[in-house]
C-alpha cells in the first residue's frame, strides 16, 4: 500500500482541521479570503474522499484502509481507523455536503474568521465519527463535533439560538455521558475476561464472537440501553426528538444542512456500527418496541410536519418521520431492510440537505420563513420553483428518484418480518405526500399576494453551485441504485450474520 | 432494423423532449417547442409500430420479448415464504409482448395526435413550452409504465403518470382550485400507491422475484407442484392490495374522487392522461397480473362487483353535470367500471379490449369538448350553449361519432367492446345475471346522458352570452385533423375484434391470449349458448341504448333545454346527484380534516407535553438547583453558622479574657505569676 492509502482516513479526517488552524494566521477582516480558503479545504477533503470510493473492494466486508497506532497505550487507548461498506458513503456524505454548505455561508459577515473555523472542525468531527474504530476515540470526536455545533447554532443562529443550542448540547450530553459508561463498563469487561485492556471495537467484538468475552443479560441490558439512548437522541428517535425543530429552526442555513444531512446519520450509523454487533440478543429483545417507537414516529411526525407554518420546521418533523424509517430498517434485522436504511441514510442527507439549502435561499432573500408569508413564487422564481419541486419530489418518495430506494428497502425488509409494521409504515409514504405538497402549493401556486414577493429573483450562480450537484445524485441515486447498494453489501451481510448467529449463541448461554 | 431490441428507446425518446422543452424551451419559437414535442411522440410511435409488426411475425408462443438495460437494485437475501433465500433483484428492463403492444400504440398514437391538438389548443399559452416538457414527461412514465419489465419498473411509470398528471392539473397553477385538485389527485392516487406497494411486496416475499413472466411461470409451477392452490388467502391479499392501487390510478370505487376534480386540467391533458391513457393504468395492472387475480376467485368478484358498481354510480353523477368536462369525466369513471367488470369476470381480452375502443372514442370526446370550449372562449357550462351544431360544424360530426361509439350503437367501435363485456359477464363461469343487468342499465344510462351533452351543446336554441355569440369559430386544422383520425378510430378498431356471432374471429382476443392463458385450475364449465342467443342479448341491450338516446331526444331536443324543468323532473333525487352523492363531504368529515385535526393536536401535544415534558426537566434542574442553592445557604451553611454563631455567644464570658492581644496574655501571666508568688510567699503559714 502506499502512503497515501495508507494514511487516507487520516488525511480525509483532519484536513478540515489543518484547514482550522492555518485560518488562525489569517486577517479576520479578509472575510473572502477567509471563505475561500475554507471552502477549497473542504474541496480538497472531498477529493481525497474520492479515494476511498476509488480503492473501495466492494467484496470486502471487513474494514478497509485501516490504521491501527497506540494512542494512549496506558489506558488501551488507540487511534484505529478503518471504514466498511457501512460507513464508506456516510464519509462521502460528510464530505460533499460541507463544501455545498460552505457556499451557504457565503453571507456569513459577523466573526467569519471564527464561523470557518468551526464549521472545518465539525467536518473533522463528523468524519472522525464514522472512521473511527477505538471507542475511545470515537467517544472523542463524537463529543468534539457537538461544541463547533454549539457555538454555530448559539452565535450565528436566530433568534432563539441560545435556548436551541443548550437544548442541543444537553439533550446530547445526557445520551452520551450514559455512553460513556458504557464503554468504560465494556472496557473493564473485556479487561477482566481477557486480560487485555483496550477500547478496540474490532478486538472487543472478536473477543464476543469467540465467547472469550462473555456479558451477562443483565449487564447487557443495561449496556445496550446506555448506548441506545446516545444514539435515540441523536437520530432522534421519538419521543426524544424535541431538540430537533429548535436546533433546526435556529441554526444558519449550513448549520441545518449539515445538523440534518449528516448529524443525524451519526445516531443511526451509532445504532448498525454499537447496538447491534455488540449486544444482538437485546437489540432483538428490544426490536419490537423500538420498532413501535420507530413507526410512531414516522406518522407522529409526518402529522406534525403537516401543520407546520415555518418552513424549516416542516423539514425538521419531516426528518423525524424520514428517521423513523431507517430505524424502522436497521432493527428489521434484514438485509435488506438494513441495506435499505443505509441507503435512506445517505439519500435523506441529500435530499434534506438540498431542502434546507433552499429554505435558506429564500430565507436570505425575504427573512421569513413562514409559508404564509409566500404563495404564487413560481410565477417570479421558476427555476427555484422547478428545484424546490424535484427535491420536495425525492423527500416524498417518488420511484426513480432517490428516496424511493431506501424507503422501499426498508418496507420490503420490514414486511417480510413484520407485516403490520411495513404496513403502517407505508402510511407515512402518503402522508409525506400531504405534507410537502400541501406545503408546495401554499408556497409556490397561487397568486403572489406578498408584496415583497413581487421582486424577488430567480437564483444565481453560486446557488446553481450549490443544487446541481445534489440534483445530479438525486436522480443518480434513485436510477442506478447499485452503484451505491453494491459497496454495502458485504459488509451487511457479514453484520446480519454476526447478530442472528450471536443472538442465538447468547439465547443459548442464557438459557442455560 | 431490429425494432424488438430497441424497445427500450420507445420511452426515452419523450425524455428527449422533455429535456430540451424543459431546459431550453423558454428561449424557442413556440413552433419549434411542439415539433419536438410531437415529433418525440411520433418517433417514439413508429418504432413502437416497427416492434409490435416485428412481434407479429413471431409464432404466437414466442410473442415475449424482454430488454434488459442493466441492474437497477441488487439487495440482500432474505427469506421468502418457500423457505428459499431470494436476493431483490430489479432490472430496468422493457417487456414487449402483446398485452404491452396494445398499450404502447395506444399511448403513442393518441398521445401523438394529442400532442398535434394541443399545439392548436395551447397556442396562446404562456407556459407553452412547459406544457409541452409535462406532457412528454407524461409519455416517457406512462410508455415506462406498460413496458416495464417488472412491477417495481411499473410503479416507477405508475409514480411517474401521476406526478405528470399532478404537474398538468395544476398547470393553472395560479387557480386555487387547479392548486388543490392536482394535491388532491396526487394524494388519493398515494392511497392506492400504498396497496399497490403491499402488493409488491408480498408478492416478493411470495416467489422472490417481481419480473412479470417470472412471478407468472412462479405461480404455473407452484400450482403444478400443488403448493399453490386456488383461494390461498395469500393470492386474495396480493389481488385485492393491487386492486386497491387499481382503484386509486383507475377511478374506481371509493377513490374515484379526484378524476372529476383533475378536469380542472387543459382539455388535451383531460384527453390524455384522464381518458385514454393513465387511467387506464389499473385495468392494465390488473390484466398484467392475470395469473394472480385468476388464483384468487374471492379477488375477482370484487373486482367485478365495485366494477360494476362505479359504472353505475358514476353514470347516476352524469346524468345531472352541467359542465361539459364533468359530464365526460363521470362518463370516464363509468366506462372504467365496465373494464373493471370485464376483468373480474374473467374476460381479460374483453377488459382491454374495452380499454382501446374507449381510449378512441373519449380522447375524441374530450378533444372535441375542448374544441367547444375553445370556440365559446373558455366557457364550460352547456347551460350556455347549444346550437353550435352548424357554427363549429367539424367539431360536432366527430363528437357525433364519439358519442354514437361510446352509446353503443352498432357498427361502431364502443358497440363490439361493449357487447363483449356484458355477453362475458352474462355468460362467463364467473359471471352473474345481476353484473349483466347493472351493466345494461349503464348502457341506457350512458346513451342517454351522452345524447343529453350532444343536445345541450349542438341544438336546441342558442343560450350562448352575446359577447362570445359572434365569436364563436371552428378550431384551426391542427385540432381538426386529430378529432377526424379518432373519429375513423373510433369507428374502425372495433372491428379487430368481431365476435363469433357476427362472423368474425374475435382477433383481439386472439392476439391477447399467449399473456391471458387461463391457469390449469378446474372451473365450472361454461355454459354453451347459442350464437343466436347471443345475438339476442345483444340487441336488447342495444334497445336499451336506443331507449336513452329516445329518453334523452324527448327531453332535450323535443323541448328546449330548461334548468328548472330538468332539476323538477329528479325530485329529491336531483340535488343528491347534483352533489355527487355529497361523497367528497363526507370524505373530507371522515377523513381530510379528521388528519388535520391530528396534526394540530399532535402538534400541541408535541410543544405541550413532549417539549413540555423536556423544558419541565430543565426548569425542574433548574428549581432544583436554586432549591439547593437555598439548602446550601441556609441549611447546610446556616448550620455552620449556626455553630458558629452559637460558640460566638456562648463562647462570650470566655471572650471576655481570650482577646487576642499578646499585652493582655502577658498582662494575665504576669498577674499569674504575682498571685503564685504571692501565694507563695503568703499563703502558706
Amino acid at each position: 500500500m502506499d502512503v497515501i492509502t495508507a494514511n487516507i482516513l487520516t488525511i480525509i479526517a483532519f484536513t478540515p482541521a489543518a484547514g482550522a488552524v492555518l485560518i488562525l494566521f489569517f486577517n479576520r477582516a479578509h472575510v473572502r479570503s477567509i471563505r475561500s480558503f475554507a471552502f477549497i479545504i473542504t474541496l480538497l477533503t472531498f477529493v481525497f474522499s474520492l479515494h476511498l470510493v476509488t480503492y473501495f473492494d466492494s467484496s470486502v466486508a471487513e474494514f478497509q484502509f485501516a490504521v491501527n497506532v497506540p494512542w494512549i497505550p496506558s489506558l488501551g487507548v488507540n487511534y484505529e481507523l478503518g471504514v466498511d461498506g457501512i460507513s464508506l458513503y456516510l464519509v462521502l456524505l460528510a464530505t460533499v455536503l460541507t463544501p455545498l454548505a460552505m457556499l451557504a455561508s457565503w453571507s456569513i459577515a459577523s466573526r467569519a474568521k471564527e464561523y470557518f473555523i468551526f464549521m472545518l472542525l465539525l467536518e473533522t468531527g463528523m468524519i472522525g465519527v464514522f472512521v473511527s474504530l477505538d471507542l475511545f476515540l470515537f467517544y472523542v470526536f463524537w463529543e468534539v463535533m457537538l461544541v463547533p455545533m454549539y457555538f454555530l447554532i448559539g452565535v450565528w443562529g436566530g433568534e432563539r439560538r441560545i435556548y436551541a443550542a443548550m437544548k442541543f448540547v444537553l439533550y446530547t450530553m445526557i445520551g452520551s455521558v450514559l455512553m460513556l459508561v458504557a464503554i468504560i463498563a465494556l472496557y473493564f469487561l473485556h479487561g477482566s475476561a481477557t486480560g487485555t485492556f483496550t477500547f478496540s471495537y474490532p478486538q472487543i467484538m472478536a473477543a464476543l464472537a469467540s465467547n472469550s468475552l462473555v456479558i451477562a443479560p443483565g449487564m447487557e441490558r443495561a449496556l445496550f440501553l446506555a448506548f441506545f439512548l446516545a444514539f435515540a437522541i441523536k437520530v432522534p428517535l421519538f419521543p426524544f426528538h424535541t431538540w430537533l425543530p429548535d436546533a433546526h429552526v435556529e441554526a444558519p442555513t449550513a448549520g441545518s444542512v449539515l445538523l440534518a444531512g449528516v448529524l443525524l446519520k451519526m445516531g443511526t450509523y451509532g445504532l448498525v456500527r454499537f447496538s447491534l454487533p455488540l449486544f444482538p440478543h437485546q437489540s432483538q429483545l428490544f426490536a419490537p418496541m423500538i420498532s413501535f417507537l420507530a413507526v410512531a414516529g414516522i406518522i407522529y411526525g409526518a402529522l406534525v410536519a403537516m401543520v407546520q407554518p415555518d418552513l424549516k420546521k416542516l423539514v425538521a418533523y419531516s426528518s423525524v418521520s424520514h428517521l423513523g424509517f431507517i430505524v424502522l430498517g436497521i432493527f428489521s434485522f434484514t438485509t435488506q431492510g438494513m441495506e435499505g436504511a443505509i441507503y435512506q441514510m445517505l439519500s435523506h442527507g441529500v435530499s434534506t440537505g438540498a431542502l434546507f439549502l433552499l429554505v435558506g435561499m429564500i430565507y436570505e432573500r425575504r427573512h421569513t420563513r413562514l409559508i404564509d408569508d409566500f404563495g404564487g413564487l413560481a410565477h417570479k422564481m421558476p427555476v427555484y420553483a422547478a428545484f424546490f419541486l424535484i427535491v420536495t419530489l425525492s423527500s416524498i418518495g417518488l420511484p426513480g428518484l432517490n428516496g424511493f430506494v431506501g424507503e422501499f428497502l426498508i418496507l420490503l425488509g420490514t414486511f417480510g418480518v413484520s407485516r403490520s409494521f411495513a404496513v403502517f409504515a407505508a402510511l407515512g409514504v402518503i402522508l409525506s405526500a400531504v405534507y410537502m405538497l400541501w406545503m408546495y402549493q401554499r408556497t409556490f401556486w397561487g397568486e403572489v399576494t406578498h408584496e415583497p414577493n413581487q421582486t424577488l429573483r430567480d437564483m444565481n450562480r453560486r446557488e446553481y453551485a450549490m443544487l446541481v450537484p445534489l440534483l445530479a445524485l438525486i436522480v443518480w441515486m434513485g436510477m442506478y441504485s447499485n452503484h451505491f447498494l453494491r459497496p454495502m453489501d458485504a459488509s451487511v451481510a457479514k453484520l446480519i450474520n454476526q447478530v442472528q448467529s450471536r443472538d442465538v449463541q447468547v439465547a443459548d448461554q442464557n438459557s442455560r | 432494423m431490429n425494432f424488438l431490441d430497441l424497445i427500450w428507446l420507445i420511452p426515452l425518446f419523450p425524455v428527449v423532449g422533455f429535456l430540451v422543452n424543459g431546459l431550453i424551451g423558454k428561449r424557442l419559437p413556440k413552433s419549434v417547442v411542439g415539433i419536438i414535442g410531437a415529433g418525440a411522440v411520433l418517433v417514439s410511435f413508429i418504432f413502437s409500430a416497427g416492434a409490435v409488426l416485428q412481434l407479429a411475425q413471431l409464432p404466437a408462443e414466442e410473442r415475449s420479448h424482454t430488454v434488459r438495460l442493466y441492474q437497477w437494485f441488487d439487495a440482500g437475501a432474505a427469506q421468502t415464504l418457500g423457505g428459499q433465500m431470494a436476493r431483490f433483484q430489479v432490472d430496468f428492463g422493457f417487456l414487449l409482448d402483446p398485452l404491452s403492444s396494445v398499450m404502447i400504440l395506444v399511448v403513442t398514437g393518441i398521445g401523438f395526435l394529442i400532442h398535434v391538438y394541443s399545439t392548436g389548443y395551447m397556442h396562446e399559452e404562456d407556459g407553452f413550452y412547459r406544457f409541452f416538457a409535462y406532457l412528454n414527461l407524461f409519455m416517457f412514465s406512462m410508455l415506462t409504465l406498460v413496458l416495464g419489465s417488472n412491477y417495481l419498473m411499473m410503479f416507477i411509470g405508475w409514480e411517474g403518470v401521476g406526478l405528470c398528471s399532478y404537474l398538468l392539473i395544476g398547470y393553472y397553477f395560479h387557480k386555487k382550485s387547479a392548486g388543490d385538485a392536482a394535491k388532491k389527485a396526487f394524494v388519493v392516487n398515494r392511497v392506492g400507491d400504498w396497496g399497490l406497494s403491499i402488493g409488491i411486496m408480498l408478492i416478493f416475499v411470495s416467489f422472490g422475484t417481481i419480473e412479470f413472466t417470472a412471478v407468472g411461470e412462479a405461480v404455473r409451477e407452484g400450482l403444478a407442484a400443488g403448493s399453490f392452490s386456488v383461494s390461498d388467502p395469500l393470492f386474495i391479499g396480493i389481488a385485492l392490495a393491487l386492486f386497491v392501487g387499481a382503484t386509486g390510478k383507475s377511478a374506481q370505487l371509493p377513490l374515484y374522487v379526484w378524476l372529476p376534480d383533475a378536469m380542472e386540467g387543459p382539455t388535451p391533458v383531460s384527453a390524455l392522461i384522464h381518458a385514454a391513457t393513465m387511467v387506464t393504468a389499473g385495468v392494465y395492472m390488473v390484466a398484467r397480473s392475470n395469473f394472480i387475480f385468476q388464483m384468487a376467485p374471492e379477488a375477482m368478484a370484487v373486482v367485478a362487483v365495485i366494477g360494476a358498481l362505479t359504472a353505475l354510480f358514476a353514470a347516476s353523477i352524469g346524468l345531472v353535470q352541467n359542465d361539459i368536462k364533468r359530464v365526460l369525466a363521470y362518463s370516464t369513471v363509468s366506462q372504467l367500471g365496465y373494464m373493471f367488470l370485464a376483468l373480474g369476470v374473467g374476460a381479460f381480452a374483453a377488459g382491454v379490449f374495452h380499454l382501446m375502443t374507449h381510449a378512441f372514442f373519449k380522447a375524441l370526446l374530450f378533444l372535441g369538448s375542448g374544441s367547444v370550449i375553445h370556440a365559446m372562449h373558455h366557457e364550460q357550462d352547456m347551460r350556455k350553449m347549444g346550437a353550435l351544431k352548424n357554427k363549429i360544424p367539424i367539431t360536432f360530426k366527430t363528437m357525433a361519432i364519439g358519442t354514437l361509439a361510446i352509446a353503443g350503437i352498432p357498427g361502431l367501435a364502443g358497440f363490439f367492446s361493449k357487447d363483449e363485456i356484458l355477453w362475458k359477464a352474462f355468460s362467463n363461469p364467473q359471471g352473474h345475471v345481476i353484473l349483466w343487468l347493472l351493466g345494461v342499465v349503464v348502457a341506457g344510462m350512458t346513451a342517454f346522458y351522452m345524447f343529453r351533452l350532444l343536445f345541450m351543446t349542438f341544438y336546441g336554441e342558442s343560450r350562448v352570452d352575446h359577447h362570445v355569440e359572434h365569436h364563436i369559430h371552428e378550431s384551426p386544422k391542427s385540432m381538426t385533423i386529430p378529432l377526424m383520425v379518432l373519429a375513423a378510430g373510433s369507428v374502425v378498431s372495433g372491428y379487430l375484434g368481431i365476435p363469433l356471432w357476427l362472423g368474425g374471429t374475435n382477433a383481439f382476443e386472439h392476439w391477447l391470449e399467449p399473456v391471458f392463458e387461463p391457469l390449469p385450475i378446474t372451473q365450472a364449465a361454461i355454459v354453451e349458448h347459442s350464437h343466436a342467443f347471443e345475438a339476442g342479448m345483444a340487441a336488447l341491450s342495444v334497445m336499451v341504448a336506443l331507449a336513452g338516446i329516445y329518453l334523452a331526444y324527448r327531453k332535450y331536443y323535443k323541448t328546449s333545454y330548461r334548468a328548472e324543468t330538468e332539476v323538477a323532473s329528479y325530485g329529491a333525487a336531483y340535488p343528491v346527484l347534483q352533489n355527487k352523492y355529497y361523497v367528497d363531504e363526507l370524505y373530507d368529515g371522515l377523513f381530510v380534516n379528521r388528519v388535520k385535526d391530528a396534526g394540530v393536536g399532535l402538534w400541541k401535544f408535541d410543544a405541550k407535553l413532549v417539549d413540555g415534558a423536556v423544558n419541565g426537566s430543565a426548569s425542574l434542574t433548574v428549581t432544583g438547583a436554586n432549591g439547593s442553592n437555598w439548602w446550601d445557604r441556609w441549611i447546610v451553611d446556616g448550620i455552620v453558622r449556626f455553630i458558629g454563631g452559637f460558640i460566638k455567644t456562648a463562647s462570650w464570658p470566655i471572650r471576655l479574657i481570650e482577646t487576642g492581644y499578646t499585652q493582655n496574655y502577658a498582662l494575665v501571666m504576669v498577674l499569674g505569676v504575682l498571685i503564685i508568688i504571692g501565694y507563695a510567699l503568703w499563703g502558706g503559714q
